[in-house]
């Protein structure tokens, strides 16, 4: 069953919203609330959105299962790579070996309160990136796969 | 009515074990500081990170938010299991 065309239409347009909000708690986790966690979250109600929006069938179309569950895995993996990479820096399991190295997210920040750098706080925007991407992949994947008993009943 | 009666009086000697605990609780002035005190003076200088929940949670608690993402993991593995049975022996891989 899809909805009326109102509500397909502002699926539409806030799909992208939604996508680019998550995205935004994502990456600017260790500078506002937020993190990993709560934007995949956001993330993965847009997708909620858009299947009650359209039809089962339709969505599934573009918004693959395979490629949701890559992205959990890949996730995953990710994160447990970032913090094996310390290892390959002389340091231990987790160790922030970006901070403060001047490379990728390592400029140093200011002690006190200060605006807000986004390229600062070494691994923690990495780690926050992988853990984003899984949660994004795997509440999607557990919303579609509650779904699916829909298309059963005819809907 | 023996059983309501013995029910009731170990709810109530539940409650007020836990009631006479909240009671004595002391908000605001934690004993032990000395972990907070650390996290709050260090955690911007050596995480660069200016969100101090984000420092504990991805830096200096990492093992954590791994186990965390774990389970997170192992429970979408078991939906994705428990909704595949549920079709009946046919395969429900996606075209």
């Amino acid at each position: 069953m899809r909805m009326s065309r109102i509500v397909r239409t502002a699926a539409d347009i806030l799909y992208p919203a939604i996508l680019i909000f998550g995205l935004y708690i994502v990456a600017h986790g260790h500078l506002t609330p937020g993190g990993g966690f709560q934007g995949g979250a956001v993330i993965a109600t847009g997708g909620a959105l858009v299947i009650v929006a359209y039809n089962y069938k339709e969505v599934t179309g573009w918004l693959k299962k395979n490629v949701l569950t890559g992205q959990e895995v890949t996730g995953l993996v990710g994160f447990i790579g970032v913090g094996l990479l310390a290892l390959a820096f002389g340091q231990g399991f987790f160790f922030n070996y970006l901070v403060g190295s001047g490379s990728i997210f390592g400029i140093p920040v200011p002690y006190g309160i200060n605006a807000g750098e986004l390229n600062t706080a070494g691994t923690v925007p990495l780690m926050n990136f992988a853990v984003g991407i899984e949660v994004w992949g795997g509440l999607t994947v557990v919303i579609l796969y509650m779904l699916s008993g829909l298309e059963k009943e005819g809907c | 009515m023996k059983k309501m009666l013995v029910m009731g009086v170990s709810l109530f000697i539940i409650a007020a074990f836990f009631g006479v605990m909240a009671l004595n609780l002391t908000f605001g002035s934690p004993t032990m500081t000395d972990m907070d005190d650390y996290f709050l003076r260090h955690g911007q200088e050596q995480t660069g990170s200016n969100n101090e929940c984000t420092a504990v949670v991805f830096d200096f608690r990492g093992f954590d938010t791994l186990g965390e993402s774990t389970v997170l993991f192992c429970g979408i593995i078991g939906v994705a299991l428990m909704f595949r049975k549920m079709q009946g022996g046919e395969e429900y891989e996606d075209e």
